[in-house]
């Protein structure tokens, strides 16, 4: 989600099979020096899918001796998801950023393939997509502050996997700012 | 969330795929027939040729846990404490409806202070775990340490994801336990096929699951003893004896704690009665 200078990007830490929950502590948000990247869909594919870039976001950054820019890594994620395009990954990711050199908020989604879906609002994947549709579309407004944006998101991500039979378990939101990340854990519902 | 049905098609394409590399098959008419049926022998993919007809008969997807019911009967259990894991296997060997052994140990031990338990499609299993094990061995030979509980429970999720992406995938699932040989730490890894891996204070694989994880959630605590976990653990089986169609012939019970791996003696002759 975009604030004025800023971004936040959340996710719920639910594991299950269908209905049964294996773990209520299964982090989909993964750090990679300045960027950060959201899976959702198969576990096995989550794991996968955030080890593969974590393995070419450091060797990325030991060849260019700098950290990766959330626009290269986003075309990153693109082309390597579209490498698998005849038995693809089943996760949906989510890119959000600052660009280093203009400071500018930088988020994005992806279908399984590696299409690019870029916007200046806001970006849900999973299963509650719907309920995040709704919530997002309510709740957010243009250029929210940090605080308030940290409220709008959490609001939103609570509230619509409450409404989801599939997710929830509690929360990860980080409030990505210019010289400052603050990550919050939210306890939400164990129910 | 898992969503299997992409696998499915994948798996399809691989059977498909098989089919065209091997020889025609002969198969005697009535027998194909029989195999279309949703009878119990599907489930009996042990048998080569068998699971060749069965593959020819069915047009849809051969997928291992709709016709592994029997490996969904396999019983796996793990609970953290204080200062121990305990790992717990069902005794039983089952080939489809058939036990054949009552004395079958799922449990291998990967170094002085990490134990895996599995359960899965029969030839499989052994052969993951102890090609793990064996992996285990010869890092710390070579390095003259070994790995902690959760680099083996990450080595073992590559291997197991690698396989999930080949001609013919590992059938298995795991359960992985131990204590860290520095931090004294005991931990817990759940790992399924499909190759998710999830760090858990307690859990089952197959249709223990759906007994055993509520009595957990409501009774277990971070902070137990090991005489606390075995009870916690007798509660488990004591339902899965009332709720379970099939007898699974007791459990194989180990603890591991900062002094390496234990038998652990369990009572399993006692009869629970029905509630």
């Amino acid at each position: 989600m975009v604030g004025k200078d800023c971004v936040a990007i959340a996710c719920d830490l639910r594991l299950g099979l269908q209905a049964l929950t294996v773990s209520n502590n299964f982090p989909k948000i993964f750090q990679y020096g300045d960027v950060f990247l959201g899976l959702t869909g198969l576990a096995t594919d989550v794991s996968t899918v955030s080890d593969l870039f974590r393995y070419k976001v450091n060797m990325y950054r030991l060849r260019e001796e700098r950290n990766i820019a959330p626009r290269t890594f986003a075309n990153l994620v693109s082309s390597s998801l579209y490498e698998r395009r005849f038995g693809p990954y089943f996760v949906s990711p989510v890119v959000a950023g600052l660009d280093p050199k203009t400071g500018e908020p930088f988020i994005c989604g992806f279908d399984s393939i590696g299409c690019i879906d870029f916007a200046k609002d806001f970006i849900v994947s999973g299963t509650a997509t719907e309920q995040l549709f709704g919530m997002c579309e309510n709740l957010w407004e243009p250029n929210l502050g940090p605080e308030d944006l940290f409220e709008t998101i959490s609001q939103a991500l609570l509230n619509a996997v409450d409404r989801d039979a599939l997710s929830g378990w509690g929360a990860h939101v980080y409030i990505i700012e210019k010289d400052k990340v603050t990550k919050r854990l939210l306890k939400g519902r164990q129910d | 969330m898992e969503d299997d049905s992409g696998h499915l098609n994948s798996l399809a394409r691989a059977c498909l795929v098989s089919l065209q590399a091997e020889a025609p098959v002969r198969v005697p008419r009535r027998r194909q027939f029989k195999l279309q049926l949703p009878c119990p022998a599907i489930g009996n993919d042990e048998n080569r040729a068998s699971q060749r007809n069965l593959k020819l008969a069915r047009t849809t997807a051969y997928h291992p846990s709709l016709t592994k019911q029997s490996a969904k009967m396999e019983v796996l259990l793990g609970i953290t404490g204080k200062d121990f894991t305990i790992i717990a296997a069902s005794k039983a060997a089952m080939r489809g409806a058939t036990i054949l052994k009552a004395s079958d140990d799922k449990t291998r031990s990967l170094n002085k202070h990490t134990l895996m338990a599995f359960s899965g499609e029969a030839g499989d299993t052994v052969q993951f775990a102890e090609y793990t094990q064996a992996n285990a061995q010869l890092y710390s030979m070579r390095n003259g340490t070994d790995l902690s509980p959760s680099a083996l429970a990450n080595f073992v999720r590559g291997e197991l994801a690698t396989s999930l992406r080949s001609r013919k995938p590992y059938n298995v699932n795991l359960l992985l336990g131990g204590v860290d040989p520095i931090t004294h730490k005991p931990s817990l890894y759940w790992l399924d096929y499909l190759a998710s891996l999830a760090k858990v204070p307690y859990a089952a694989h197959g249709y223990a699951q759906y007994y055993c994880l509520s009595i957990l959630d409501k009774h277990h605590h971070p902070d137990i003893t090991l005489h606390q976990g075995i009870k916690l653990l007798n509660l488990c089986t004591d339902e899965l004896k009332r709720r379970l169609p099939i007898d699974f012939k007791g459990m194989t019970v180990k603890a591991v704690t900062k002094d390496g791996i234990i038998d652990i003696e369990f009572d399993d002759d006692k009869v629970v009665k029905m509630a």
